[in-house]
C-alpha cells in the first residue's frame, strides 16, 4: 500500500513538472499619495487598480503600496527601496508631475517598467520619452487642448484664462491657447494653493470676456467655483475634468451645475467594461468612481494583459505586449501612440444633478483620436 | 482700469485682511501672554471648518454649524492646552515648535480618520449668497461684506476685552510679568487655559467662515498659518492692535499686488510674460513688506522694544 501512495505522489509530481511552466510572477510597486492634501486622487487610483487586481484573481501579481505624501524626496526614497528590497519589476501610481519627474527617469534607467496612471509631463512625452515608460492616462496638455477646441465649436470669441503659477499651470494655458482660435481677453497666473479668488473674479467681471477657462485642481477649484457662483458673474465656465471629478463635486455642490469640462473618461461611456467597472467600484467602495479611479483600473488591466502574453523577465516581449494594449479599457478602444501615450477621444462633460448626486454627463466629443503635441520629438 | 474695479479690489483686500486678523489674533495672544509658538493654530482653523461642515450637513443649519465650529475649536483648545501645551511653557521655543508640529500631524490624520480624504461640502445658506449693489456701481458678494462686518466686530470686541475688562487686565499683566501676577494671587494656569481657548475659538470661527466660501479639506490650515505669522511679525508680536493693522496691511498689499503688478508689467512687456512675472512678484510682496517693516522697526509696527 505504501508503495502505491509513493507512486501516486511521484506521478503527481511528474504531472506538475510536465504541465506548462507557470507564468512568471510580477511584482508591482505602487507609489501614490495617500495622506495630506490631494490624497483623494491617490486613493482613487489605488482603489481602481486594486479592484482590477482583485477581479483578475491572478496569484502571480504582487503589489506593494506606499504613500509618497506628495513629496518628491519621499517618492524617490520609496522607489529606491522598492527596486532594491522588494525587487519590483514594474512601478506605478504617481499622481503629480513633479514627483513623476523625480522618479521615472531613474526607474526606467534601471530597466524597470513604469506605467503612469495619472501624471503625464511633457518632458516624458517628448525628448525625455523612454521605451519602458507608458502613460495610461493622458499627456498633461490633452484635456486643456480639448477645452480650447470645445470653446471654438461653441463659438466663444473672447476667453479669460487662469491657472496656478507652476509648470502644469503653464502647460494648461499653453494647451488651451494651442487650440483656441478666439482672442484671450485676460490671462492670469494665481498662486499655487491660493484659496481666495476675489481679486481674480473682479478682473474677470471687468474683462469683457464671453467665457472663462480655468485649471485649478483640488481645493483651489472648489474655492474658485464656489466664489465664482456667489459673485454672479454669469459667464460660462470651461475647465479640464480635474476641478470636476467625483471626489470634488460633492464639496462644490450646486455651484458647479452646468459647468462644461473635458475628460477622456466618464461613468456613462457606453461599453460593457465601463458599466461593470462603475457598478463593481460602487459595490466595493460605496462611492462613485472618478476619472482617477478609471485610470488606475485601466493601468492594472493593461499590466494583466501583458502578463498573460509574456514573461516580465523577457523585457522586449513584455514591452511589445504592453504596446499592443490588448485589454478592455473603460474608455472603449484604447491604443498607444509612438511615444507610449494614449491616442484617444476626449469628451465634453456637463455637471448635472442625478437625483441627489451631483455628477457629470457626456454631452459631446471635443477631439477624436487625439494624440499629444510632443510625440514627434520622441526618439526611442 | 475703472474706479469701481479698484474700489472692489480694496474691499477684497479689506475682507482678506479682517479674516487674517481673526486668525492672527489668537496666535498673537497666545504668544504674547504665554510666550508659546503654536504651530497647531492652523489645525484648530481646520477643525472649526470641519465641525461647521459636519453640523451644517447634519442639521441643515449654517448658524448651528458656526456655533459648533466655535465650540469644537474651544474644546480642542482646552484639551490641548491642559494635556500638552501646559508642559511646554518652561521649555525653549524649539521644543514648543516640535511638539506643536507633532500636533499638526495628529490633527491632520485624526481628521482624515474621522471624515475621510475627500473635501467636505459646506455652502452658504441662500439668504447669505448672492451679491448686493453698492454705491459707485460695485456689485459685491453679500457674504464677503458679512465677513468684513464680523471681523470688525471681533476686532472691536477683543479691543474692549483686553483694554476694558478685568480679564483683559490680567492678560496684559501676564504679558508684562507673569511671575508677578502669579505672586499676586491670580490663577495663572486658568488664565492661560482661557486665553488659549479664546484663540482657538477664533481660529475655529475663521475656519468655518472661510471654509464656506473656499474648500473644507485636510491641510487647509497650514497656508493660512504662514500668513498669520507674517501678520503678527509685521504688527509686533503680542499686540492685538498690531495684529489688526498688520492684517489689513498684508491683506490689502497682497490683493492689490496680485491685481496691479501684472498690469504694471503689461506696460513694458507682452501680456503672457507680464502675468507670469507679475504674479510671481505679487506672491513675494507680503514677504518684502515684512522684511521692510523689520528693517525699520525690528520688533514690528506695534511691538514693544526689546
Amino acid at each position: 500500500m505504501k508503495s502505491f501512495t509513493t507512486t501516486l505522489a511521484a506521478a503527481a509530481v511528474a504531472l506538475t513538472l510536465a504541465a506548462p511552466a507557470r507564468a512568471e510572477p510580477v511584482t508591482v510597486g505602487m507609489i501614490t499619495t495617500l495622506t495630506g492634501g490631494g490624497a483623494g486622487l491617490g486613493i482613487d487610483v489605488r482603489d481602481g487598480f486594486m479592484l482590477a487586481v482583485k477581479q483578475a484573481g491572478n496569484k502571480d501579481l504582487n503589489v506593494f503600496i506606499e504613500d509618497d505624501q506628495r513629496k518628491p524626496d519621499v517618492a524617490v526614497q520609496l522607489a529606491d527601496k522598492m527596486i532594491q528590497e522588494n525587487k519590483v519589476d514594474v512601478l506605478t501610481g504617481i499622481i503629480w508631475s513633479n514627483l513623476a519627474m523625480a522618479v521615472v527617469p531613474a526607474a526606467v534607467g534601471q530597466g524597470k517598467f513604469y506605467l503612469s496612471p495619472n501624471a503625464g509631463p511633457s518632458a516624458l512625452a517628448g525628448k525625455g520619452c523612454d521605451k519602458n515608460y507608458f502613460n495610461v492616462a493622458w499627456q498633461n496638455d490633452n484635456l486643456h487642448e480639448a477645452a480650447g477646441a470645445y470653446a471654438n465649436t461653441t463659438g466663444y470669441k473672447k476667453a479669460f484664462i487662469l491657472a496656478p503659477n507652476y509648470p502644469a499651470g503653464k502647460d494648461a494655458l499653453t494647451g488651451f491657447k494651442r487650440f483656441f482660435k478666439g482672442e484671450v481677453a485676460g490671462e492670469l497666473y494665481t498662486q499655487l494653493g491660493q484659496t481666495d479668488y476675489a481679486a481674480e473674479i473682479a478682473q474677470i467681471k471687468a474683462s469683457g470676456a464671453d467665457t472663462v477657462f480655468f485649471f485649478l485642481p483640488g481645493g483651489m477649484g472648489i474655492a474658485f467655483t464656489k466664489q465664482y457662483a456667489q459673485s454672479e458673474v454669469g459667464l460660462p465656465l470651461i475647465g479640464p475634468a480635474f476641478s470636476f471629478d467625483q471626489g470634488i463635486l460633492g464639496a462644490v455642490g450646486e455651484a458647479a451645475l452646468g459647468v462644461k469640462n473635458t475628460s477622456q473618461w466618464n461613468k456613462d461611456i457606453d461599453n460593457e467594461t465601463n458599466k461593470a467597472f462603475v457598478e463593481s467600484f460602487q459595490a466595493e467602495y460605496g462611492r462613485l468612481p472618478s476619472l482617477y479611479a478609471s485610470q488606475g483600473f485601466d493601468t492594472a488591466n493593461l499590466l494583466l494583459s501583458a502578463m498573460a502574453k509574456a514573461s516580465v523577465k523577457d523585457a522586449d516581449a513584455f514591452r511589445a505586449a504592453l504596446e499592443a494594449a490588448d485589454f478592455k479599457s473603460t474608455r472603449g478602444a484604447f491604443k498607444f501612440g509612438s511615444n507610449h501615450h494614449p491616442v484617444q477621444d476626449i469628451y465634453v462633460r456637463e455637471v448635472v444633478k442625478e437625483g441627489d448626486v451631483i455628477t457629470n454627463k457626456i454631452i459631446g466629443t471635443a477631439l477624436k483620436d487625439h494624440a499629444d503635441a510632443y510625440a514627434a520629438e520622441c526618439k526611442m | 482700469m475703472s474706479g469701481a474695479l479698484f474700489a472692489e479690489q480694496l474691499l477684497n483686500g479689506l475682507q482678506f485682511g479682517v479674516m487674517l486678523f481673526v486668525m492672527a489674533a489668537g496666535l498673537t495672544l497666545v504668544f504674547g501672554v504665554m510666550g508659546l509658538i503654536n504651530l497647531a493654530h492652523g489645525s484648530l482653523y481646520m477643525l472649526g471648518a470641519f465641525a461647521c461642515a459636519a453640523v451644517a450637513a447634519a442639521t441643515g443649519s449654517f448658524v448651528l454649524g458656526l456655533a459648533a465650529s466655535l465650540a469644537a475649536a474651544a474644546i480642542a483648545g482646552v484639551l490641548v492646552e491642559t494635556l500638552i501645551i501646559r508642559h511646554l511653557y518652561a521649555r525653549d521655543h524649539l521644543d514648543q515648535v516640535i511638539a506643536t508640529f507633532a500636533l499638526i500631524l495628529v490633527f491632520t490624520e485624526g481628521t482624515r480618520w474621522a471624515f475621510g480624504s475627500f473635501p467636505l461640502y459646506l455652502n452658504l445658506p441662500d439668504a447669505l449668497s448672492g451679491s448686493v449693489s453698492l454705491p459707485g456701481g460695485i456689485t459685491y458678494p453679500l457674504f464677503r461684506l458679512l465677513i468684513i462686518g464680523v471681523g470688525l466686530a471681533i476686532a472691536a470686541g477683543l479691543f474692549l476685552l483686553v483694554n476694558r475688562t478685568r480679564l483683559g487686565m490680567r492678560i496684559r499683566a501676564g504679558e508684562s510679568d507673569r511671575e508677578m501676577i502669579a505672586a499676586l494671587g491670580v490663577d495663572i494656569g486658568r488664565l492661560y487655559t482661557i486665553v488659549f481657548a479664546l484663540g482657538a475659538a477664533l481660529a475655529g470661527l475663521a475656519g468655518a467662515l472661510v471654509g464656506s466660501v473656499q474648500a473644507v479639506q485636510i491641510g487647509m490650515g497650514e497656508p493660512v498659518l504662514i500668513l498669520a505669522f507674517v501678520v503678527i511679525v509685521v504688527g509686533g508680536i503680542g499686540s492685538i492692535t498690531g495684529a489688526f493693522v498688520g492684517a489689513i496691511l498684508v491683506g490689502v498689499t497682497d490683493t492689490l499686488g496680485r491685481f496691479l503688478l501684472p498690469q504694471a508689467f503689461g506696460l513694458i512687456m507682452d501680456a503672457s510674460s507680464a502675468t507670469s512675472v507679475g504674479s510671481a512678484l505679487a506672491s513675494m510682496l507680503i514677504y518684502v513688506l515684512m522684511a521692510l517693516v523689520l528693517v525699520f522697526r525690528p520688533t514690528g509696527l506695534f511691538g514693544k522694544p526689546a
